[in-house]
């Protein structure tokens, strides 16, 4: 009964906070939604009825792009940026932030866990 | 934030003048500038824009969905040569 938009199926949780584990549904898509389909944000997803189920789920088939469409529409964007040769698309391929965030520290988001590279302990007690 | 569209799109006189002097005659040698913060315009696909690196000019061929991007985001400005073994300072360019 709580399956939207392809495979998710959160419960237990309110709709509002439910819709969110939607791929491409934060927050205030998700009161939009909601609002559109006249459905109280506060009700458990388990409690909804099988007709504000579908009604959601042709707001979102309709007005949003989510889930596998939107990760391909991502990766299509990130492909361009690197195969017209473009300084994102440089990062992007380093796996380096894109937008001018500093590098010689933090960025661990982008960059992933520390490596340690070896010997450099000296350099760094000095001073 | 970004520009305002009654403007349009940013692109350096002298480059335009280039480009519309390049467009009429069928495309020939390179453009060279050192304009890296104008947008490039449809009118610039298939041309080649040497674009300046700070060091020399990068001949970049401006394909069609390059369109709306700045010159200069073409042409890296820093050229990261890897560290130096055993050292811990890094060469820039």
């Amino acid at each position: 009964m709580a399956r939207i938009a392809g495979v998710d199926v959160p419960r237990e949780k309110r709709v509002e906070i439910g819709l969110t584990y939607i791929f491409g549904i934060g927050p205030t898509t998700s009161r939009h939604i909601l609002q559109k389909t006249q459905i109280n944000p506060d009700t458990r997803v388990r409690d909804l009825t099988e007709d504000e189920v579908q009604r959601v789920r042709e707001v979102i088939d309709h007005e949003y792009r989510v889930e596998g469409d939107l990760r391909r529409e991502v990766a299509l964007n990130i492909k361009r940026l690197t195969e017209i040769g473009s300084y994102r698309g440089l990062r992007h391929r380093r796996n380096l932030p894109v937008r001018g965030q500093r590098t010689k520290t933090n960025a661990r988001t982008k960059r992933g866990a520390r490596k340690t590279v070896a010997g450099r302990r000296k350099a760094t007690s000095k001073k | 934030m970004s520009r305002s569209v009654k403007k349009g799109p940013y692109i350096e006189a002298s480059l335009a003048k280039k480009v519309s002097a390049a467009t009429r005659t069928t495309e020939k040698r390179i453009i060279k500038t050192w304009s890296r913060a104008s947008t490039i315009i449809p009118d610039m696909v298939g041309l080649t824009i040497a674009v300046h690196d700070g060091r020399r000019h990068v001949p970049i061929f401006i394909s069609e969905n390059m369109v709306g991007h700045k010159l200069g985001e073409f042409a890296p400005t820093r050229h990261f040569r890897g560290h130096i073994k055993g050292e811990r300072s890094g060469a820039v360019r």
